[in-house]
Protein backbone atom coordinates (compact mmCIF):
# COMPACT_ATOMS: atom_id res chain seq x y z
CA UNK A 1 0.00 0.00 0.00
CA UNK A 2 2.72 2.47 0.79
CA UNK A 3 4.91 1.78 -2.21
CA UNK A 4 1.78 2.42 -4.24
CA UNK A 5 0.90 6.00 -2.83
CA UNK A 6 4.97 6.70 -3.50
CA UNK A 7 4.41 5.90 -6.96
CA UNK A 8 1.01 7.08 -8.03
CA UNK A 9 0.47 9.78 -5.10
CA UNK A 10 1.48 12.49 -7.11
CA UNK A 11 -1.14 11.60 -10.16
CA UNK A 12 -3.65 10.88 -7.95
CA UNK A 13 -3.54 14.59 -6.02
CA UNK A 14 -3.38 15.85 -9.72
CA UNK A 15 -6.63 13.67 -10.07
CA UNK A 16 -8.26 15.05 -7.04
CA UNK A 17 -7.27 18.72 -7.84
CA UNK A 18 -9.08 18.45 -11.17
CA UNK A 19 -12.20 16.79 -8.99
CA UNK A 20 -12.08 19.93 -6.98
CA UNK A 21 -11.90 22.29 -9.66
CA UNK A 22 -15.07 20.09 -11.23
CA UNK A 23 -16.65 20.52 -8.05
CA UNK A 24 -16.02 24.33 -7.54
CA UNK A 25 -16.97 25.49 -11.00
CA UNK A 26 -19.87 22.64 -11.05
CA UNK A 27 -21.46 23.86 -7.80
CA UNK A 28 -21.11 27.93 -9.08
CA UNK A 29 -22.79 26.49 -11.89
CA UNK A 30 -25.62 24.23 -9.75
CA UNK A 31 -26.05 27.91 -7.39
CA UNK A 32 -26.51 30.07 -10.59
CA UNK A 33 -29.13 27.66 -12.18
CA UNK A 34 -31.40 26.25 -9.10
CA UNK A 35 -31.65 30.55 -7.67
CA UNK A 36 -33.04 31.76 -11.39
CA UNK A 37 -35.29 28.11 -11.91
CA UNK A 38 -36.47 28.47 -8.38
CA UNK A 39 -37.31 32.24 -8.32
CA UNK A 40 -38.85 31.55 -12.58
CA UNK A 41 -40.72 28.79 -11.29
CA UNK A 42 -42.55 31.08 -9.00
CA UNK A 43 -42.62 34.04 -11.38
CA UNK A 44 -45.78 35.98 -12.70
CA UNK A 45 -44.92 35.09 -16.62
CA UNK A 46 -46.17 32.02 -17.79
CA UNK A 47 -43.41 31.88 -19.82
CA UNK A 48 -40.75 32.30 -17.23
CA UNK A 49 -42.55 29.49 -15.20
CA UNK A 50 -43.28 27.08 -18.11
CA UNK A 51 -39.33 27.56 -18.91
CA UNK A 52 -38.31 26.53 -15.21
CA UNK A 53 -41.00 23.66 -15.34
CA UNK A 54 -39.04 22.31 -18.34
CA UNK A 55 -35.80 23.10 -17.70
CA UNK A 56 -36.40 21.27 -14.33
CA UNK A 57 -38.28 18.28 -14.92
CA UNK A 58 -36.13 17.70 -17.84
CA UNK A 59 -32.91 17.59 -15.76
CA UNK A 60 -34.47 15.68 -12.71
CA UNK A 61 -36.49 12.85 -15.32
CA UNK A 62 -32.79 11.78 -16.66
CA UNK A 63 -29.97 10.66 -15.41
CA UNK A 64 -27.10 12.55 -14.89
CA UNK A 65 -24.72 10.05 -17.31
CA UNK A 66 -27.43 10.56 -20.42
CA UNK A 67 -26.82 14.72 -19.66
CA UNK A 68 -23.03 14.22 -19.83
CA UNK A 69 -23.41 12.04 -22.57
CA UNK A 70 -25.78 14.15 -24.44
CA UNK A 71 -24.03 17.37 -23.89
CA UNK A 72 -20.39 16.33 -24.76
CA UNK A 73 -21.81 14.18 -27.93
CA UNK A 74 -24.80 15.51 -29.55
CA UNK A 75 -24.11 19.47 -28.67
CA UNK A 76 -21.26 19.44 -31.28
CA UNK A 77 -23.72 18.60 -33.74
CA UNK A 78 -25.92 21.03 -33.54
CA UNK A 79 -23.05 23.28 -33.57
CA UNK A 80 -22.06 23.76 -30.14
CA UNK A 81 -18.66 22.43 -29.27
CA UNK A 82 -17.48 22.27 -25.43
CA UNK A 83 -14.78 21.23 -24.27
CA UNK A 84 -14.84 18.21 -22.59
CA UNK A 85 -14.08 20.03 -19.08
CA UNK A 86 -16.90 22.93 -19.76
CA UNK A 87 -19.13 20.14 -20.94
CA UNK A 88 -18.17 17.72 -17.57
CA UNK A 89 -19.03 20.64 -14.85
CA UNK A 90 -21.44 22.16 -16.65
CA UNK A 91 -24.08 19.16 -16.88
CA UNK A 92 -23.07 17.97 -13.39
CA UNK A 93 -24.24 21.82 -12.17
CA UNK A 94 -27.22 21.49 -14.53
CA UNK A 95 -28.10 18.48 -13.08
CA UNK A 96 -27.21 19.50 -9.14
CA UNK A 97 -29.48 22.66 -10.42
CA UNK A 98 -32.52 21.29 -11.24
CA UNK A 99 -32.95 19.04 -7.74
CA UNK A 100 -31.44 22.66 -6.26
CA UNK A 101 -33.88 24.60 -7.63
CA UNK A 102 -37.31 22.84 -5.77
CA UNK A 103 -35.22 23.60 -2.80
CA UNK A 104 -35.26 26.91 -3.68
CA UNK A 105 -38.62 27.28 -3.87
CA UNK A 106 -39.53 25.24 -1.19
CA UNK A 107 -37.47 27.77 1.25
CA UNK A 108 -39.19 31.26 -0.50
CA UNK A 109 -42.51 29.76 0.19
CA UNK A 110 -41.48 29.03 3.53
CA UNK A 111 -40.80 32.34 4.62
CA UNK A 112 -43.53 33.37 6.73
CA UNK A 113 -46.07 35.42 5.15
CA UNK A 114 -45.83 38.23 7.83
CA UNK A 115 -42.51 38.79 6.18
CA UNK A 116 -44.07 39.19 2.27
CA UNK A 117 -47.28 41.65 3.89
CA UNK A 118 -44.17 43.44 6.01
CA UNK A 119 -42.72 44.06 3.25
CA UNK A 120 -45.77 45.25 1.27
CA UNK A 121 -47.16 47.22 3.83
CA UNK A 122 -43.89 49.42 3.44
CA UNK A 123 -44.02 49.60 -0.48
CA UNK A 124 -41.38 47.70 -1.51
CA UNK A 125 -40.85 46.81 -5.01
CA UNK A 126 -41.55 43.22 -5.80
CA UNK A 127 -37.67 42.94 -6.28
CA UNK A 128 -36.54 44.83 -3.67
CA UNK A 129 -38.73 42.75 -0.97
CA UNK A 130 -37.38 39.23 -2.58
CA UNK A 131 -34.12 40.65 -2.47
CA UNK A 132 -33.61 42.12 0.80
CA UNK A 133 -36.52 40.12 3.05
CA UNK A 134 -36.95 37.38 1.61
CA UNK A 135 -33.96 35.66 -0.27
CA UNK A 136 -31.95 36.33 3.03
CA UNK A 137 -34.34 34.20 4.94
CA UNK A 138 -34.94 31.29 2.52
CA UNK A 139 -31.06 31.10 2.31
CA UNK A 140 -30.63 30.09 5.70
CA UNK A 141 -33.55 27.39 5.33
CA UNK A 142 -32.30 25.95 2.02
CA UNK A 143 -28.70 25.71 3.80
CA UNK A 144 -29.40 22.46 5.43
CA UNK A 145 -30.76 20.43 2.37
CA UNK A 146 -28.26 22.38 -0.24
CA UNK A 147 -25.50 20.19 1.86
CA UNK A 148 -26.64 16.86 1.44
CA UNK A 149 -27.06 18.33 -2.44
CA UNK A 150 -23.59 19.32 -2.05
CA UNK A 151 -22.05 15.74 -1.65
CA UNK A 152 -24.38 14.41 -4.45
CA UNK A 153 -22.66 17.16 -6.89
CA UNK A 154 -19.33 15.43 -5.50
CA UNK A 155 -20.70 12.21 -6.29
CA UNK A 156 -21.72 13.15 -9.57
CA UNK A 157 -18.08 14.69 -10.64
CA UNK A 158 -17.05 10.93 -10.66
CA UNK A 159 -18.76 10.54 -13.94
CA UNK A 160 -16.92 13.39 -15.82
CA UNK A 161 -13.99 10.99 -15.93
CA UNK A 162 -16.39 8.96 -18.85
CA UNK A 163 -15.68 11.79 -21.12
CA UNK A 164 -12.11 11.80 -20.28
CA UNK A 165 -11.50 14.51 -18.10
CA UNK A 166 -8.62 13.98 -16.11
CA UNK A 167 -10.36 13.73 -12.66
CA UNK A 168 -9.51 11.38 -9.46
CA UNK A 169 -11.97 8.61 -10.72
CA UNK A 170 -10.10 8.79 -14.63
CA UNK A 171 -6.48 8.60 -12.43
CA UNK A 172 -7.65 5.36 -10.48
CA UNK A 173 -9.19 3.81 -13.69
CA UNK A 174 -6.14 3.99 -15.61
CA UNK A 175 -3.96 3.04 -12.64
CA UNK A 176 -6.13 0.01 -12.57
CA UNK A 177 -6.10 -0.52 -16.64
CA UNK A 178 -2.21 -0.48 -15.93
CA UNK A 179 -1.39 -2.11 -13.20
CA UNK A 180 -4.18 -4.50 -11.99
CA UNK A 181 -3.73 -3.20 -8.87
CA UNK A 182 -7.84 -2.30 -8.29
CA UNK A 183 -8.29 -2.52 -4.50
CA UNK A 184 -5.81 0.03 -4.03
CA UNK A 185 -6.64 2.40 -6.73
CA UNK A 186 -10.37 2.11 -6.78
CA UNK A 187 -10.10 1.70 -2.72
CA UNK A 188 -8.04 4.87 -2.87
CA UNK A 189 -10.10 7.05 -4.92
CA UNK A 190 -13.29 5.58 -2.60
CA UNK A 191 -10.82 7.15 0.28
CA UNK A 192 -10.29 10.88 -1.28
CA UNK A 193 -13.86 11.21 -1.89
CA UNK A 194 -15.36 10.28 1.28
CA UNK A 195 -12.55 12.75 3.16
CA UNK A 196 -13.66 15.50 0.98
CA UNK A 197 -17.54 14.80 1.60
CA UNK A 198 -16.96 14.36 5.30
CA UNK A 199 -13.98 16.70 6.30
CA UNK A 200 -14.35 19.65 3.85
CA UNK A 201 -17.85 19.66 2.95
CA UNK A 202 -19.97 18.99 5.15
CA UNK A 203 -18.17 21.39 7.83
CA UNK A 204 -17.56 24.15 5.20
CA UNK A 205 -21.77 23.57 4.65
CA UNK A 206 -22.22 23.21 8.58
CA UNK A 207 -20.01 26.55 9.08
CA UNK A 208 -22.38 28.20 6.35
CA UNK A 209 -25.48 27.41 8.34
CA UNK A 210 -23.81 29.00 11.75
CA UNK A 211 -23.02 32.50 9.62
CA UNK A 212 -26.49 32.64 8.46
CA UNK A 213 -28.14 31.69 11.52
CA UNK A 214 -25.78 34.39 13.05
CA UNK A 215 -26.46 37.31 10.64
CA UNK A 216 -30.11 36.69 11.16
CA UNK A 217 -29.99 37.03 14.84
CA UNK A 218 -30.61 33.27 15.53
CA UNK A 219 -28.34 32.77 17.75
CA UNK B 1 -26.00 24.51 -37.77
CA UNK B 2 -26.54 21.52 -38.91
CA UNK B 3 -29.38 19.49 -37.54
CA UNK B 4 -30.04 15.67 -39.23
CA UNK B 5 -32.60 13.91 -37.72
CA UNK B 6 -33.20 11.07 -39.09
CA UNK B 7 -36.62 9.61 -38.46
CA UNK B 8 -36.09 6.00 -40.57
CA UNK B 9 -33.04 5.70 -38.10
CA UNK B 10 -34.82 6.26 -35.81
CA UNK B 11 -37.63 3.61 -36.27
CA UNK B 12 -34.74 1.40 -37.10
CA UNK B 13 -32.95 1.56 -33.44
CA UNK B 14 -36.31 2.18 -31.20
CA UNK B 15 -36.67 -2.31 -31.54
CA UNK B 16 -33.29 -2.00 -29.69
CA UNK B 17 -33.45 0.40 -27.26
CA UNK B 18 -36.59 -0.66 -26.24
CA UNK B 19 -35.38 -4.01 -25.65
CA UNK B 20 -32.29 -2.57 -24.03
CA UNK B 21 -35.32 -0.47 -22.01
CA UNK B 22 -36.31 -3.83 -20.32
CA UNK B 23 -32.89 -4.53 -19.05
CA UNK B 24 -32.53 -1.60 -17.45
CA UNK B 25 -35.72 -2.18 -15.47
CA UNK B 26 -35.24 -5.35 -14.34
CA UNK B 27 -31.79 -3.94 -13.30
CA UNK B 28 -33.42 -1.21 -11.77
CA UNK B 29 -35.80 -4.05 -9.79
CA UNK B 30 -33.37 -6.35 -8.60
CA UNK B 31 -31.39 -3.83 -7.44
CA UNK B 32 -34.16 -1.92 -5.31
CA UNK B 33 -35.18 -5.11 -3.87
CA UNK B 34 -31.83 -6.29 -2.81
CA UNK B 35 -31.65 -2.42 -1.78
CA UNK B 36 -35.11 -2.96 0.37
CA UNK B 37 -33.75 -6.11 2.35
CA UNK B 38 -30.78 -5.01 2.93
CA UNK B 39 -31.89 -1.32 4.06
CA UNK B 40 -34.03 -3.05 6.25
CA UNK B 41 -31.22 -5.15 7.69
CA UNK B 42 -29.24 -2.26 8.38
CA UNK B 43 -31.67 -0.18 10.14
CA UNK B 44 -32.55 -3.11 12.38
CA UNK B 45 -29.10 -3.53 13.34
CA UNK B 46 -28.70 0.33 14.09
CA UNK B 47 -31.45 -0.17 16.94
CA UNK B 48 -30.01 -3.07 18.50
CA UNK B 49 -28.33 -1.51 21.22
CA UNK B 50 -25.02 -2.96 20.60
CA UNK B 51 -22.92 -0.19 20.77
CA UNK B 52 -20.17 -1.34 18.60
CA UNK B 53 -22.09 -2.48 16.34
CA UNK B 54 -24.18 -0.04 16.01
CA UNK B 55 -21.08 2.76 15.16
CA UNK B 56 -19.33 0.67 12.56
CA UNK B 57 -22.70 0.19 10.81
CA UNK B 58 -23.25 3.73 10.43
CA UNK B 59 -20.11 4.22 9.99
CA UNK B 60 -20.44 2.02 6.99
CA UNK B 61 -23.51 3.37 5.32
CA UNK B 62 -21.89 7.33 6.16
CA UNK B 63 -18.71 5.92 3.68
CA UNK B 64 -21.48 4.43 1.12
CA UNK B 65 -23.28 7.54 1.13
CA UNK B 66 -21.15 9.85 0.58
CA UNK B 67 -18.72 8.40 -2.34
CA UNK B 68 -19.51 7.82 -6.02
CA UNK B 69 -21.56 5.15 -6.91
CA UNK B 70 -19.50 4.33 -10.21
CA UNK B 71 -16.25 3.96 -8.07
CA UNK B 72 -18.20 1.84 -5.91
CA UNK B 73 -19.48 -0.65 -9.17
CA UNK B 74 -15.75 -0.36 -10.79
CA UNK B 75 -14.48 -1.42 -7.37
CA UNK B 76 -16.91 -4.61 -6.50
CA UNK B 77 -16.43 -5.26 -10.20
CA UNK B 78 -12.74 -5.43 -10.26
CA UNK B 79 -11.53 -6.17 -6.90
CA UNK B 80 -13.06 -9.09 -6.67
CA UNK B 81 -11.00 -11.17 -8.69
CA UNK B 82 -8.08 -10.03 -6.99
CA UNK B 83 -9.37 -11.33 -4.29
CA UNK B 84 -10.43 -14.70 -5.89
CA UNK B 85 -14.22 -14.05 -6.77
CA UNK B 86 -14.56 -13.13 -10.50
CA UNK B 87 -18.27 -11.77 -10.74
CA UNK B 88 -20.38 -11.07 -14.05
CA UNK B 89 -20.72 -7.39 -14.84
CA UNK B 90 -24.65 -8.09 -13.61
CA UNK B 91 -23.71 -8.99 -10.50
CA UNK B 92 -21.31 -7.05 -9.59
CA UNK B 93 -23.56 -4.08 -11.17
CA UNK B 94 -26.38 -5.15 -8.80
CA UNK B 95 -24.35 -5.66 -5.56
CA UNK B 96 -22.67 -1.82 -6.29
CA UNK B 97 -26.30 -0.67 -6.99
CA UNK B 98 -27.91 -2.25 -3.96
CA UNK B 99 -25.55 -1.41 -1.62
CA UNK B 100 -25.16 1.89 -2.43
CA UNK B 101 -29.36 2.70 -2.22
CA UNK B 102 -29.47 0.04 1.13
CA UNK B 103 -27.30 2.99 2.74
CA UNK B 104 -30.13 5.61 1.66
CA UNK B 105 -32.81 3.30 2.41
CA UNK B 106 -31.64 2.72 6.16
CA UNK B 107 -32.35 6.53 6.70
CA UNK B 108 -35.89 6.22 5.08
CA UNK B 109 -36.44 3.36 7.21
CA UNK B 110 -35.32 4.04 10.41
CA UNK B 111 -37.31 7.65 9.95
CA UNK B 112 -40.57 5.73 9.62
CA UNK B 113 -39.47 4.01 12.75
CA UNK B 114 -39.07 6.83 14.33
CA UNK B 115 -42.22 8.32 13.61
CA UNK B 116 -43.93 5.40 15.34
CA UNK B 117 -45.25 6.71 18.49
CA UNK B 118 -43.82 5.66 22.04
CA UNK B 119 -46.97 4.62 23.41
CA UNK B 120 -46.95 1.85 20.64
CA UNK B 121 -43.63 0.40 21.99
CA UNK B 122 -45.39 0.34 25.41
CA UNK B 123 -48.27 -1.08 24.92
CA UNK B 124 -46.19 -3.95 22.96
CA UNK B 125 -44.17 -4.16 26.39
CA UNK B 126 -47.24 -4.13 28.52
CA UNK B 127 -48.71 -6.90 26.59
CA UNK B 128 -45.43 -8.89 27.05
CA UNK B 129 -44.74 -9.00 23.33
CA UNK B 130 -41.69 -10.54 22.29
CA UNK B 131 -38.97 -7.78 20.60
CA UNK B 132 -39.59 -9.80 17.45
CA UNK B 133 -43.67 -9.63 17.34
CA UNK B 134 -43.01 -6.19 18.41
CA UNK B 135 -41.74 -5.46 15.22
CA UNK B 136 -43.18 -7.85 12.77
CA UNK B 137 -46.91 -6.62 14.26
CA UNK B 138 -46.90 -3.52 15.39
CA UNK B 139 -43.75 -1.28 14.57
CA UNK B 140 -43.33 -1.65 10.75
CA UNK B 141 -46.25 -2.18 9.62
CA UNK B 142 -47.02 1.66 10.76
CA UNK B 143 -43.45 2.49 10.14
CA UNK B 144 -44.65 1.63 6.49
CA UNK B 145 -46.85 4.41 5.51
CA UNK B 146 -44.17 6.84 6.70
CA UNK B 147 -41.60 5.44 4.61
CA UNK B 148 -43.51 4.92 1.40
CA UNK B 149 -42.48 8.48 -0.09
CA UNK B 150 -38.81 7.71 0.52
CA UNK B 151 -38.90 4.34 -0.77
CA UNK B 152 -41.03 6.17 -3.91
CA UNK B 153 -38.39 8.44 -4.39
CA UNK B 154 -35.18 6.33 -4.24
CA UNK B 155 -36.97 3.31 -6.80
CA UNK B 156 -36.78 6.49 -9.40
CA UNK B 157 -33.48 7.29 -8.05
CA UNK B 158 -31.92 4.14 -8.58
CA UNK B 159 -33.57 3.70 -12.24
CA UNK B 160 -31.67 6.73 -13.08
CA UNK B 161 -28.58 5.48 -11.68
CA UNK B 162 -28.73 2.55 -13.85
CA UNK B 163 -26.80 4.14 -17.00
CA UNK B 164 -23.86 3.65 -14.65
CA UNK B 165 -23.86 0.41 -14.91
CA UNK B 166 -22.78 0.91 -18.65
CA UNK B 167 -19.24 1.73 -17.40
CA UNK B 168 -18.62 -2.57 -16.61
CA UNK B 169 -20.30 -3.37 -19.65
CA UNK B 170 -24.09 -4.18 -18.53
CA UNK B 171 -26.31 -4.02 -21.82
CA UNK B 172 -28.47 -1.41 -20.27
CA UNK B 173 -30.01 1.20 -22.20
CA UNK B 174 -27.25 3.39 -22.18
CA UNK B 175 -24.69 0.96 -23.46
CA UNK B 176 -26.92 -0.02 -26.39
CA UNK B 177 -26.93 3.55 -27.27
CA UNK B 178 -23.17 3.85 -26.92
CA UNK B 179 -23.06 0.34 -29.34
CA UNK B 180 -25.54 2.10 -31.63
CA UNK B 181 -23.13 5.18 -31.87
CA UNK B 182 -20.14 3.28 -32.24
CA UNK B 183 -21.17 1.11 -35.06
CA UNK B 184 -23.17 4.29 -37.16
CA UNK B 185 -21.12 6.75 -36.20
CA UNK B 186 -24.50 8.75 -35.05
CA UNK B 187 -25.10 9.72 -31.56
CA UNK B 188 -28.05 12.34 -32.38
CA UNK B 189 -30.34 10.24 -32.73
CA UNK B 190 -29.43 7.08 -29.75
CA UNK B 191 -28.78 9.30 -27.06
CA UNK B 192 -31.57 12.02 -27.66
CA UNK B 193 -33.71 8.81 -27.43
CA UNK B 194 -32.25 7.65 -23.88
CA UNK B 195 -33.25 10.71 -22.75
CA UNK B 196 -36.57 10.82 -24.10
CA UNK B 197 -37.22 7.28 -22.70
CA UNK B 198 -36.36 7.71 -19.54
CA UNK B 199 -38.48 10.47 -19.21
CA UNK B 200 -41.39 8.77 -20.59
CA UNK B 201 -40.81 6.45 -17.88
CA UNK B 202 -39.69 8.35 -14.59
CA UNK B 203 -42.19 11.39 -14.76
CA UNK B 204 -45.12 9.45 -15.02
CA UNK B 205 -43.64 7.19 -11.92
CA UNK B 206 -42.90 10.39 -10.13
CA UNK B 207 -46.34 11.05 -10.53
CA UNK B 208 -47.78 8.49 -8.95
CA UNK B 209 -45.44 8.80 -6.09
CA UNK B 210 -46.55 11.73 -5.53
CA UNK B 211 -50.44 10.71 -5.97
CA UNK B 212 -49.56 7.34 -3.34
CA UNK B 213 -48.04 9.61 -1.05
CA UNK B 214 -50.96 11.88 -0.89
CA UNK B 215 -53.20 8.83 -0.24
CA UNK B 216 -51.48 7.76 2.42
CA UNK B 217 -50.76 10.51 3.93
CA UNK B 218 -54.73 11.02 3.91
CA UNK B 219 -55.04 8.05 5.21
CA UNK B 220 -52.88 8.81 7.87
CA UNK B 221 -54.50 10.93 9.11
CA UNK B 222 -52.36 14.42 8.17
Amino acid sequence: MWDFLQTYGLRLSEGTLVTAAQFALASLVACLAALSAGLGRLSRHWLVRNFAVIYIEIFRGTSLLVQLYWIFFVLPLLGLSLPKFTAGFLSVGLNVGAYGAEIVRGAILAVPRGQWEAAYALSMSPAKRMRRIILPQAVALMLPPWGNLMIELLKGTALVALIAVSDLMFVAKQINGATFRSAEAFGTALIVYYLLARFLITPAMRGLERVMARRLGKV
Amino acid sequence: MIFDWKWDFVWAILPRLLGATLNTLMAAGIGYAIALVLGLAFALSQRTGWRLVTSMVREMLEFIRSTPLVVQIFFIFYVGPQIGVTLSPWVAGMIAIGLHYSAYLSEVYRAGIEAVPKGQWEACRALNMSTRDTYRRIVLPQALPHAIPGMGNYLVGIFKDTPMLSVIGVTELMQTANAIGSETYRFLEPYTLVGVIFLALSLPTAGLIRLLERQVRRKLGL
